[in-house]
C-alpha cells in the first residue's frame, strides 16, 4: 500500500453523493465537486448517484489505479453507516483504509438545511476541511486478537437456558450463571402459557434437564458474577459461588432432611410461591429444581445464626451432604463472549395506594395468582380468597404499573395476553363472573386475535377503562363486603360501579432493581427507562455497544416467550459467529502513548471508562492497552504533558481540519 | 417560628368556628400569628372560572403582602402563609408555582402588582394548619399539650380534595396520614376511610343541591357505616356542607344519622382542655356532645 | 336538562334513563369543527398536553360527579381534540367540575384535566355562553363582581343576588339553613372588605391590561 505522494503532496481523489435526492434535493452537488477540483492537492473530483453502490466503489478503485490517487475523500452520508464500506473499497483500490476520510453531507448538512444556497456554502465547507485534514492521515493497521471459545451466558431463564443449549450443541463451551438456586426463571412460576395454554413446567423442565445433562454446559446455580475484565474474545470471569451448605456432589435431593429439620412447621415466606405460603429454613425451590438440591437460608436457620441447633437434618441425610461450615467460592474463567440473559422483574404494586394492594387482602397481582392456579403451588391449584372460599366475581385490572407517566411510562407487552389467559383460568377453577378493565387491547403475536376472540366468546366481560381505585365502599346491598370497582365504560359510555371478590393487578414488566450495577459491571449501556440498551433498535437488537457482549430476552425489554426464545437464538448466533471467526480486528483509532515525554503523573489512569490505562511500576510510565482502548479520547485531551496521542485525531489532522474549514476566503493554490 | 394568618373570607363568616379555634389552639400552644393586614379573596375557584389573569393577580397581592410585612418585620423570619381555608391554600399554592413556571403569566401577575405599588418576590411558604402542627411544630409537643384524652372516641377524619391535591405538599395525595397520626395523639381513634379524599361537592350545594348533597351524603353515610362517631375535617366549606345540611339529607335520604362534623381545631382545643365558648363549639349544628360524653368515663363534659 | 338543573329539586332521584324520544340525524362534518379548538385551549392552559391523552377513562372513572355529566372528562379531551367547540362549551360537564383535582393527580399521561376544565369555563363565560339562569355560571359571575369591588366576599350580600338572578324560589327552600346560620352566629352581617377598594379594582385591571397587551 502506498504511503503518501512521491514528493510528499497528496493526490487527493473528492467523492461527492447525491445519495438519490437526499443529498442533491438540497445541495448543489456538482457544484460542490466543481469546487472541490480547484482544493490543494486535489486530482479527481467526482459526484455520483449513490457512491455507496457496487458501481460507486468501484469508481473509487478505478480512480486510485488510474489516477495514482493516494487520499480519498467521500461526501455522502453518516460514516457510522457506510465507513466500513468505503474503507473496504479503498482498501480494495490498493491503498491503506485509513486514507479515507469521509464528510457527512446527508445528516449534518441536507437532512438538517432548508434551503439551498447555504447548505451549498455548508457543504463546500466541509469538503474544503477534509482535504485540508486528510493529507495529514497516516497508514494504520488494524490489530486482530483471537478469540476464546467459550461462552458465557449470565441468567438461566428460559431466554438463558436457550442460548446455552442453542451454544453447546453448536460444540462450543457454555458456562451457565444464575443468581437462584434453580434455573428456570419466571417461566417456571407459570402455569400455562399464551396461547396455547401449554403447561409451562411441561415445555420448559425437559429443557432445564438437558441443560443439566449437557456435557458442554457447565452450569453455576445459586452463583453471581462478581468481576469482569478484559476485551472481546478474552474476557476473564470471576463467578462467586453462594454456600448453599450442601455438598453438591452428595446431594441427591430425597429431601429427608426437610422433614427431620427442627422447625415442625414452615414458617418462613416462600419467595417461589410469592409469599403465598410458607417453607422452613432447609429447602428446594420448587419440586422440579434443577439442580435437584436443597439449600439453607441462612437468616433463617438456626444452626447458622446461633451454632445452637441439633442439626437434626444432619442426621437424617444418610449421605452427610450437609456441611454448615460451608463458605462462598470463586472460580475464575476465561471466555471469547458473553449473553447478558437476565430477565426482569414484575412491578410492585405497593406502591399504587389506590390499588389497595397490602391493604385489602383480595387485592392479588398476577404473579400472586399465576401460582394459585398452578397444581403445585400454594393451594394445590384452588382459587380461593385469603378466607379459602371460591370467589364469585373477579376483576382483571391491565396495565397496573404500565402506561402511566408516573411509574413506567412503557406498555409492557405480555400484560394484556396473560390478563387474557388469567380470565380463562381463574374462570376454569372458578366459574366466577370475569371482568377484564383495559385501556388497549394488545395482543400483536401468532394466534393472539384468536385467543382474544376465544376470550370474548367465553363471556367474560371486556370493559374499556382504566380503574381509578379500588375500595370497599358499598352503596347498596349487592356490594356489602366485597372490593367495589367505580370505572367509565367508554365502549358503552356510561359509569359502572361493580362488586368483586377478588381483584387481579396485571402488574408490568420492568428492569430489574440492580440492573445499573450489572450493567456497569460488564461495561454495557441501559436505556432511559433502564433495560440494556441494545445497539441498534431494528437491525442489531441482541448486539451492545461493547463488542463481545450481547443481550437476550426481557432485560433488553418487556417480551413474551416467543421472542425471548428467538433472542436467545439470535444472541447465540451472533456469539457464534464471533467464535468460528476464530479473531476479532480492532478498529486502529486507539490512543497510544509518546513514552519518552510520559511523566508517569498517572492523571489519566482513573479518567479512562475502559480501564485500559495501567502504570508500569518498574519505567515509571502509562501504558494503554490498545485491545481495550475505545478511542473516546479523554485521556488524550486529559494528558498535561501531551504525551497521549490517538490514532487518526492526532493534532496535525484536527488542527488542518479546523484551518480548512475556516479557509474559505483563503487563495486556493 | 411564626406566621402570617391569612383567614380568607369563609373564616369571618360560616367558618367562623374555625377561626376561634385555630386561634385558641394557637395560642395555648404558644405559636405567635398574626393576621396578615388588609387581605383580600384569593378568588376561591369562581375567579379561576372567569378569567384566569385576574384569578391568580388576586391571590398573589396575598403573597405580596405577606412578604412585605415579614421584611417590615425581620425577626419574624422568612415569610410563613398560613391558610387554614382549603381552597384558599390550594389557590395561593397554585399561585406561587404557576407564576415560577409560567413566564407568561409571571408578566401578566407582576404588571397588576406593580400598579398597587406591590412586588411578589417569590419567597412566601404557603402553609395549611394541619402541615404546621405535624411538621413544624411536631407531634410531640401536641402530646404535652393534651389534658383530656378523647379516650379512643372514633374520628373520621376528611381530608377533603384540595388541602392534598393536586400539590401533595405535606402529605400523600391518595393516602394521607397527618391528620390520622395528630388525633391519635390526642387519644381519639381514626377510622380506616377509603372516602377520606373524596369530593364533598364544593359550591354545588349551593347551586346543584341534587349533586351536592349526595356527595355529601355518601361520605355522612360511610363514616357512619365505619362506625364513626364524629367527622374532622380542615376546610370551612367541607365542615358546612358535611354539618349544615343534615336535616336536608335526612328528608331525601332513608335511614340517615346525623353525624357531628368538627373542624380540627376544635377537636384538638377539646383535647386541651379549652372552653367550649373560645373553641366555637356553640356554633356547630349537630352537637359532639354526646360523643364526647361516651368517652368521659359517662361524665358529660361542662360548658 | 337545563331547567331540572336550576330546579334543583332534591326529593326527587335523578332520572336515569331519558324517556321516549323522536329519531334524530346525528353526523359531524369536518366543517362544522373548529380545527384549532384543541390547541387554543391547550395554549390557554398552559400548553397542557391533551394531545397526549390515550383515552383511557381513568379521568371519567375518579371523577365523583362524571355520572351526572353529559360528557364525561374523558370525552370532553376527546372533542376539544377533534375540535367539537359548539357541544364542549354548550355542555354542562364543565360547569358540573368542582376542581376537586381527582383526574389531574390519576391520569396516567399527567394531563391538567381540571386547568383544561377552568380554560373552558373561562372561555364560555367569555362568550357568554351558557343559560341566562344556570346556577353556577351566575354564582361564578357574582362572586366575580362582588370581589371586585369590596375586595373580599360577603356571603349574604352574594346569596342574595345569586338566588335572585337564578331562582329565587331556592331562596325560600335554603332559609331553614340561613336561619340556623344565622342563629349560630355564623353569618355576619358584617361588610367584609379591603381597606382600600381601589386597590384590588386597580390590581385587576392592570393585570387584564397585561394580557391584553400579550395577545395583541
Amino acid at each position: 500500500m502506498r504511503d503518501s505522494g512521491a514528493n510528499g503532496t497528496p493526490r487527493i481523489g473528492v467523492f461527492v453523493c447525491h445519495c438519490g435526492t437526499n443529498i442533491a434535493g438540497i445541495v448543489d452537488v456538482k457544484a460542490v465537486a466543481e469546487y472541490a477540483a480547484g482544493l490543494p492537492g486535489v486530482v479527481v473530483s467526482r459526484e455520483y448517484k449513490y457512491m455507496c453502490s457496487d458501481p460507486g466503489q468501484e469508481l473509487i478503485q478505478r480512480d486510485i489505479r488510474d489516477h495514482r490517487l493516494d487520499r480519498i475523500i467521500v461526501a455522502s452520508c453518516s460514516p457510522l453507516l457506510h465507513e466500513h464500506t468505503f474503507r473496504e473499497a479503498t482498501a480494495q483500490g490498493g491503498l491503506n483504509p485509513y486514507f479515507l476520510q469521509m464528510v457527512n453531507l446527508r445528516e449534518n448538512v441536507s437532512w438538517v438545511n432548508d434551503e439551498r444556497g447555504p447548505a451549498t456554502e455548508k457543504s463546500k465547507d466541509l469538503v474544503r476541511a477534509a482535504v485540508y485534514r486528510v493529507a495529514h492521515h497516516k497508514a494504520l493497521q488494524q490489530r486482530t486478537v483471537p478469540i476464546t471459545a467459550s461462552v458465557l451466558v449470565v441468567g438461566g431463564g428460559i431466554a438463558g437456558i436457550h442460548a446455552a443449549l442453542t451454544l453447546a450443541n453448536a460444540g462450543k463451551k457454555v458456562y451457565l450463571v444464575e443468581r437462584e438456586p434453580t434455573i428456570g426463571g419466571h417461566m417456571a412460576m407459570f402455569d400455562k402459557t399464551f396461547p396455547t395454554l401449554d403447561c409451562a413446567a411441561c415445555i420448559l423442565t425437559p429443557k432445564m434437564s438437558a441443560v443439566k445433562n449437557h456435557p458442554n454446559i457447565t452450569l453455576w446455580t445459586y452463583s453471581e458474577v462478581v468481576g469482569v475484565d478484559g476485551f472481546v474474545g478474552n474476557f476473564k470471569i470471576k463467578v462467586k459461588q453462594k454456600p448453599r451448605y450442601i455438598k453438591e456432589d452428595l446431594c441427591v435431593g430425597c429431601l429427608e432432611c426437610i422433614a427431620a429439620c427442627i422447625h415442625k412447621e414452615a414458617r418462613f415466606p416462600d419467595g417461589f410461591n410469592q409469599g403465598l405460603s410458607k417453607r422452613k429454613p432447609i429447602y428446594i425451590p420448587f419440586p422440579q429444581a434443577t439442580p435437584q438440591l436443597v439449600l439453607f437460608d441462612p437468616e433463617a436457620c438456626i444452626q447458622l445464626k446461633s451454632g445452637r441447633c441439633r442439626q437434626s437434618c444432619a442426621e437424617a441425610c444418610d449421605r452427610k451432604a450437609i456441611d454448615f461450615r460451608q463458605i462462598a467460592e470463586f472460580e475464575d474463567i476465561e471466555v471469547g463472549s458473553i449473553i447478558l440473559a437476565t430477565g426482569f422483574q414484575a412491578f410492585d404494586a405497593s406502591r399504587l395506594p389506590y390499588y389497595g394492594y397490602g391493604r385489602y387482602p383480595n387485592v392479588y397481582t398476577a404473579l400472586e395468582v399465576e401460582r394459585l392456579v398452578n397444581a403445585s403451588g400454594p393451594t394445590g391449584g384452588e382459587v380461593v380468597l385469603r378466607d379459602g372460599r371460591k370467589p364469585t366475581a373477579v376483576g382483571i385490572i391491565h396495565c397496573v404499573g404500565s402506561r402511566d407517566e408516573k411509574t413506567n411510562g412503557w406498555c409492557s407487552r405480555v400484560c394484556c395476553m396473560y390478563s387474557l389467559k388469567l380470565a380463562h383460568l381463574v374462570r376454569e377453577h372458578t366459574d366466577a363472573t370475569i371482568y377484564n378493565f383495559y385501556i388497549d387491547m394488545r395482543t400483536p403475536g401468532k394466534g393472539y386475535e384468536e385467543f382474544y376472540d376465544k376470550l370474548l366468546t367465553e363471556g367474560v366481560h371486556f370493559i374499556r377503562g382504566r380503574v381509578a381505585e379500588v375500595t370497599d365502599w358499598s352503596r347498596s346491598p349487592e356490594e356489602a363486603g366485597k372490593l367495589v370497582v367505580r370505572v367509565e365504560d367508554t365502549l358503552v359510555g356510561t359509569v359502572r360501579r361493580i362488586p368483586l371478590d377478588m381483584v387481579i393487578l396485571a402488574v408490568g414488566l420492568e428492569p430489574r432493581a440492580d440492573s445499573q450495577e450489572v450493567r456497569r459491571l460488564f461495561n454495557i449501556s441501559c436505556s432511559t427507562e433502564g433495560f440494556f440498551l441494545e445497539r441498534h433498535p431494528k437491525l442489531a437488537p441482541v448486539n451492545t455497544f461493547t463488542d463481545g457482549i450481547f443481550i437476550a430476552g426481557a432485560c433488553q425489554g418487556p417480551r413474551d416467550i416467543p421472542d425471548a426464545v428467538a433472542q436467545a437464538g439470535a444472541a447465540a448466533a451472533e456469539a457464534l459467529a464471533l467464535i468460528d471467526a476464530g479473531h476479532v480486528e480492532l478498529e486502529p483509532n486507539t490512543a497510544f502513548i509518546v513514552e519518552v515525554e510520559c511523566s508517569g503523573c498517572k492523571s489519566c489512569i482513573p479518567l479512562c471508562p475502559y480501564s485500559a490505562i495501567t502504570f508500569l511500576a518498574d519505567k515509571k510510565k502509562a501504558a494503554i492497552n490498545e485491545a481495550l482502548c475505545k478511542g473516546c479520547g479523554t485521556c488524550v485531551a486529559a494528558c498535561p504533558s501531551g504525551s497521549i496521542r490517538q490514532n487518526l485525531f492526532e493534532d496535525d489532522e484536527i488542527f488542518s481540519e479546523i484551518e480548512g474549514l475556516f479557509a474559505r476566503d483563503a487563495v486556493v493554490a | 417560628m411564626s406566621y402570617w394568618y391569612y383567614p380568607g373570607c369563609s373564616l369571618k363568616s360560616n367558618g367562623k368556628p374555625y377561626e376561634e379555634s385555630l386561634l385558641a389552639v394557637f395560642r395555648e400552644l404558644d405559636v405567635p400569628m398574626w393576621e396578615l393586614e388588609d387581605w383580600n379573596c384569593c378568588g376561591a375557584t369562581s375567579y379561576m372560572s372567569v378569567d384566569e389573569a385576574q384569578a391568580f393577580s388576586l391571590a398573589a397581592r396575598n403573597l405580596a403582602l405577606a412578604e412585605r410585612a415579614a421584611r417590615q418585620a425581620p425577626e419574624t423570619g422568612p415569610p410563613r402563609l398560613l391558610a387554614p381555608c382549603s381552597a384558599c391554600f390550594l389557590v395561593l399554592t397554585k399561585t406561587q408555582r404557576y407564576v415560577a413556571q409560567h413566564g407568561d403569566l409571571a408578566r401578566r401577575v407582576h404588571a397588576g402588582l406593580r400598579a398597587i405599588d406591590l412586588e411578589y418576590q417569590g419567597v412566601v411558604q404557603v402553609r395549611h394548619p394541619l402541615d404546621v402542627f405535624v411538621n413544624d411544630m411536631g407531634l410531640r409537643r401536641i402530646a404535652t399539650a393534651v389534658k383530656r384524652r378523647l379516650n379512643g372516641l372514633k374520628v373520621a377524619c376528611y381530608y377533603g380534595c384540595q388541602v392534598v391535591r393536586p400539590f401533595a405538599t405535606f402529605d400523600s395525595a391518595h393516602d394521607p396520614t397527618t391528620m390520622d397520626r395528630l388525633v391519635e395523639v390526642l387519644g381519639a381513634k381514626p377510622v380506616r376511610w377509603p372516602l377520606k379524599t373524596r369530593c364533598c361537592g364544593g359550591a354545588l350545594t349551593g347551586t346543584i343541591p341534587e349533586v351536592g348533597l349526595r356527595l355529601s351524603e355518601i361520605l355522612l353515610r360511610d363514616a357512619a357505616q365505619r362506625e364513626a362517631e364524629m367527622i374532622i375535617t380542615v376546610c370551612p366549606l367541607c365542615q358546612f356542607n358535611l354539618e349544615c345540611y343534615q336535616r336536608e339529607i335526612a328528608r331525601t335520604f332513608r335511614d340517615f344519622t346525623p353525624l357531628p362534623v368538627l373542624y380540627l381545631t376544635q377537636l384538638m382545643g377539646k383535647a386541651f382542655g379549652l372552653s367550649d365558648a373560645d373553641l366555637g363549639m356553640r356554633r356547630l349544628f349537630v352537637s359532639p356532645e354526646p360523643a364526647f360524653a361516651r368517652h368521659e368515663g359517662g361524665q358529660p363534659a361542662h360548658a | 336538562m337545563w331547567k331540572r338543573m336550576i330546579g334543583g329539586d332534591f326529593s326527587r332521584p335523578v332520572q336515569r334513563i331519558p324517556g321516549p324520544k323522536e329519531i334524530r340525524r346525528h353526523i359531524a362534518f369536518e366543517s362544522d369543527l373548529d380545527a384549532t379548538f384543541g390547541e387554543r385551549i391547550a395554549r390557554k392552559a398552559y400548553g397542557e398536553k391533551l394531545f397526549s391523552c390515550i383515552q383511557c377513562g381513568t379521568c371519567s372513572g375518579t371523577c365523583p360527579v362524571s355520572h351526572y355529566m353529559d360528557y364525561t372528562p374523558r370525552k370532553i379531551i376527546a372533542m376539544v381534540r377533534e375540535g367539537f367547540r359548539e357541544e364542549v362549551l354548550h355542555c354542562v360537564s364543565i360547569w358540573l367540575c368542582a376542581s376537586c383535582y381527582a383526574c389531574t393527580v390519576d391520569c396516567p399521561r399527567e394531563i391538567k384535566i381540571t386547568d383544561v376544565m377552568y380554560a373552558l369555563k373561562q372561555e364560555a363565560m367569555a362568550q357568554g355562553v351558557y343559560p341566562r339562569r344556570f346556577a353556577i355560571p351566575v354564582l361564578a359571575r357574582e362572586f366575580f363582581r362582588g370581589v371586585e369591588r369590596d375586595g373580599r366576599s360577603n356571603e349574604l350580600p352574594l346569596m342574595l343576588r345569586f338566588f335572585l338572578k337564578t331562582n329565587p324560589l331556592q331562596m325560600l327552600r335554603n332559609a331553614p339553613v340561613a336561619w340556623r346560620l344565622w342563629r349560630t352566629g355564623r353569618l355576619s352581617l358584617r361588610q367584609e372588605r379591603t381597606r382600600h377598594r381601589s386597590s384590588v379594582r386597580a390590581l385587576l385591571r392592570a393585570a387584564k391590561a397585561a394580557e391584553e397587551e400579550g395577545a395583541s
